[in-house]
């Protein structure tokens, strides 16, 4: 239906945006759990199911009793009402009767639980962790390790155009595992608190700082799968998803290949030569990713909460000060350790904000190259 | 109970001082009841305007009215405004207007501290409230203030916060020791322990679990201001400190905060099913009990809101059992409900509409809570649209449901005027038919996968969350209605006989409509 606005007046384009776009693509029939794709995605949705329907058993007999004295026990066709009060066999029922049922419920329920909480290591040892407002996916032995942030566009958000059809459950660099593999997360965070939600895997773990939470599963179909952050972890807590790529092993062995490749190349950049211009270009990526949503694109941040980088002094004029913060974080303050970028990104985003906004001109315009960085990691006497 | 007044010598009995001290100087337990119930209106109003910015962002996917961080201001605020100064302030207000009078007593036992209990209170959310305009803005850690999010990474005005929150716990603290105080010391001769209304009870427990909880919040706040100002780590890792022990500490004050706000419902709601029934109250003993062990229990069931953070699996199983237990006592409950409707002599007056409404649907948002208990279910369900659903259902068909009720109940009593009966009708089905198409199409969301405190969601969310925002405007429109109607029986309407309602039982009914200013100055002979 979008190709045929595409030529009309961008304001009924809008229009149409807002109000049909919902309707035309949503999906009414979205109403209960999915089955998800594990053994134990299934187990939970089968004690999901047997659950409620205990439930509504048991709402349909107490609502039924009670609706049939609303019709039958009114005042016009009952007009002396019963004098019983008690009646202490019916009372001994029902408190029995409940708490049977209870355990019959709790049963299998434990059960599942033990099986999901069966805690040996896996094949393939996952570190996740969560940051504000994105996933670090480290691949404890193949020593891969990369970032996954939201990859829709601000415009789709903003409604200036259309949404695609994974409108904010997209990410730019996926999890990538191989199919029949026990794979094992150790999920914790690097600031506040995230939960790592996968629902066709049926595994959702609070990512905690200071903690190291675990979960397994085994997937045996490949496909593409995703979940997203389930604990408020601040401002764009509902803007970094999770997808997972589950594929087969010759296919997972050829990713990992490619994955040391191009950490490979990436080592190879921290020994080039850069200019200036290069930096800024590289760093502006880097700033939109992983600065801009509390130092925003202007760069004046956010009064109050996220101090301005345009005009700032540190990022004029003092170079080392600028290297230490972005390596340890600021201390009682939002702003955390970002040593986790290579040496190129560092150096890169560094030197964009000091060449952006008019920093250049007002301050030392100096750039920093990722040879800065590595001599800032060499230990210090 | 039956009883026998005496009510001549206090037709010369000095009434209300003139103006605005007579509401600031009160000592009156049926000013300060009024006080309470039009500040909870307020607040109701407030929370509920930012409930309907909240339903206007999400009618649609995409970022339209509101900013996320503003919007999680609004999330934040929400809560505490509709907890703190809806729902608490409500049941205080409706417990100093009826326990005095239940009891045969003539005011609460502390009246000077009952003064200060109320005023104190606007101060606490002026606070709140003006953190919406301080540099970094209100509060938006939602209303659990989950650390480090709440101290590290929290806008200045969480100071304000703190303080604020303070404040409302020393106010509640105060007013459940003056409940308590009044209820041992002041019933009449012949108000055993056993024979008193069921109000009087549920306020009893509750007053007992909020001397034993708000500390603990105030020691959670306490703990924050001391992170965030004296350089402590208590739930800083970095320092050696534990985010978990915040959870563990603020659901050991927020699982019995639940029942805070459902106790006192379940008083109102037995007197209400039992006047309108026509019929003695089925069960009054096991009421009691049911009621007693729900408080006891809710005690050992704290870390249920926190199955998803890596708790040990003996610790899962066992508060998953713990949980599950509470389904007993509230069954209990709901059974007796229905049995004392069972062939008695039924109208269907508003207040009576309420509380049918309320026993149909807290009974479903308990069905939810039990289905949450089931830890390997819950890790699906955990902080999904699903626990949205569940809570709204016993908070706003639940606990707001019971003081609509109450208000409908009672106002003859206290205004000695009759309501408009087929406005206040108009009103419960607006509002009945609201509350369901907000929250019910919200278990659907969260079973699809929406977790809550979303600003913007994929689009397979879309069309539920539209319909639960028309819902929602529906509700809430409909409360401005509650308002007139209110209004216009405090002003005028037919008047109220003392008895008001042929079947009622209970002291309250014995006194003149509107009540005296001053009751049972002498305490009335009960049997």
């Amino acid at each position: 239906m979008y190709k045929c606005l595409k030529n009309m007046h961008i304001t009924f384009y809008i229009c149409m945006l807002t109000f049909v776009a919902p309707i035309a693509r949503a999906d009414w029939f979205a109403l209960n759990m999915t089955r998800g794709i594990t053994d134990i995605s299934n187990e939970v949705f089968e004690l999901h199911m047997l659950i409620f329907w205990i439930c509504v058993a048991i709402g349909v007999a107490v609502f039924s009793v009670m609706f049939y004295s609303i019709y039958a026990h009114t005042k016009k066709k009952n007009p002396v009402p019963a004098k019983f009060h008690e009646n202490h066999k019916l009372e001994i029922a029902w408190t029995i009767i409940p708490f049977l049922i209870l355990i019959a419920m709790a049963v299998p329920a434990s059960k599942t639980l033990v099986k999901i909480y069966d805690d040996t290591a896996g094949d393939i040892n996952i570190q996740v962790t969560g940051y504000q407002w994105k996933w670090q996916y480290q691949y404890l032995e193949d020593d891969i390790s990369f970032f996954a942030n939201l990859s829709t566009d601000l415009d789709e958000i903003y409604n200036l155009v259309p949404k695609g059809e994974n409108y904010l459950q997209e990410v730019d660099e996926m999890v990538v595992i191989p199919a029949g593999k026990k794979i094992r997360f150790l999920i914790t965070a690097n600031d506040v608190i995230h939960s790592w939600w996968l629902p066709a895997f049926a595994i959702k773990q609070d990512a905690i700082p200071g903690f190291v939470n675990t979960a397994w599963t085994i997937v045996e179909e490949p496909g593409i799968y995703r979940g997203r952050c389930t604990e408020l972890c601040g401002k764009n807590h509902g803007f970094m998803p999770i997808v997972v790529k589950v594929v087969e092993q010759d296919e997972y062995d050829e990713w990992v290949l490619n994955k040391r490749n191009e950490a490979m190349k990436l080592a190879e950049l921290t020994t080039k030569d850069w200019t200036a211009q290069e930096l800024v270009s590289r760093g502006q990526e880097i700033y939109d990713v992983n600065c801009v949503a509390c130092h925003q694109v202007s760069g004046q941040g956010i009064t109050g909460i996220f101090p301005a980088l345009a005009g700032s002094d540190i990022v004029m004029n003092d170079k080392e000060r600028n290297i230490e913060i972005l390596m340890e974080g600021v201390q009682g303050a939002a702003m955390n350790s970002f040593s986790y970028l290579s040496e190129v990104e560092l150096a890169s985003v560094i030197t964009y904000t000091r060449q952006s906004w008019g920093n250049a001109e007002k301050g030392d315009g100096e750039i920093v190259i990722p040879k800065d960085i590595v001599d800032y990691k060499e230990p210090k006497i | 109970m039956s009883a026998v007044i005496e009510n001549h010598h206090e037709d010369h009995d000095h009434g209300p001082a003139k103006g605005i001290t007579r509401w600031l100087y009160t000592t009156n337990h049926k000013d300060i009841g009024t006080l309470y119930l039009w500040f909870s209106f307020a607040m109701f109003l407030i929370g509920g305007a930012m409930a309907m910015i909240i339903r206007a962002e999400l009618f649609q996917p995409g970022m339209q009215i509101v900013e996320p961080e503003f919007y999680n201001q609004m999330i934040t605020l929400h809560g505490l405004i509709m907890i703190f100064g809806g729902v608490m302030p409500a049941f205080v207000g409706l417990a100093n207007w009826l326990v005095p009078m239940m009891i045969g007593a003539p005011d609460m036992a502390l009246p000077r501290m009952n003064n200060l209990s109320f005023w104190i209170l606007p101060f606490a959310f002026l606070i709140l409230l003006s953190s919406l305009f301080m540099e970094g803005g209100a509060p938006n850690f939602g209303w659990t203030f989950y650390a480090p999010l709440s101290t590290t990474y929290a806008p200045p005005s969480v100071t304000f916060f703190i303080f604020s929150v303070h404040i409302m716990g020393a106010s509640s603290i105060m007013g459940a020791i003056n409940v308590v105080v009044t209820i041992m010391n002041m019933r009449a001769p012949g108000v055993g322990l056993m024979k008193m209304p069921l109000f009087v009870w549920s306020w009893l427990i509750t007053a007992y679990l909020l001397i034993a909880v708000m500390p603990v919040l105030a020691g959670a706040v306490t703990m924050m201001l001391m992170d965030i100002h004296f350089g402590t780590s208590f739930f800083n890792a970095a320092g050696g400190g534990d985010p978990v022990l915040f959870q563990h500490i603020f659901w050991f004050f927020g699982h019995p905060e639940v029942y805070i706000m459902i106790l006192p419902a379940f008083g109102i709601v037995s007197h209400i099913i039992e006047t309108f029934s026509r019929k003695q109250l089925f069960g009054y003993s096991s009421m009691v009990w049911a009621m007693l062990s729900i408080a006891i229990l809710s005690f050992v069931v704290w870390a249920h809101h926190m199955f998803t953070v890596g708790l040990p699996l003996a610790a899962e199983i066992f508060f998953m059992w713990a949980t599950m237990l509470i389904a007993v006592p509230t069954g209990v409950k709901v059974f007796n409900w229905v049995a004392t409707m069972f062939r008695g002599s039924l109208t269907f007056e508003t207040p009576m509409l309420f509380a049918i409404a309320f026993v149909v649907l807290f009974t479903i948002g308990g069905l939810s809570g039990l289905m949450l208990a089931i830890v390997p279910a819950d890790f699906q369900y955990h902080d999904t649209y699903f626990v949205v659903a569940h809570f709204h259902y016993v908070l706003v068909p639940g606990a707001i449901f019971s003081i609509m009720a109450a208000v409908y109940y009672w106002i003859p009593k206290w205004s000695g005027n009759m309501y408009d009966e087929r406005l206040g009708k108009l009103h419960f089905w607006l509002s009945f038919v609201g509350v369901n198409v907000t929250f019910f199409p919200q278990h659907f969301i969260g079973l699809a996968g929406m977790p809550r405190r979303y600003p913007d969601y994929s689009l397979q969310f879309a069309d539920w969350n539209m319909v639960s925002s028309v819902g929602a405007f529906l509700f809430g429109f409909s409360q401005l209605l509650f308002l007139f109607i209110v209004l216009k029986t405090v002003m005028g309407g037919k008047k109220a006989t003392s008895q008001v309602w042929d079947g009622a039982r209970g002291l309250e009914w014995t006194v003149a409509s509107p009540a005296p200013y001053h009751t049972f100055s002498t305490p009335p002979k009960v049997d």
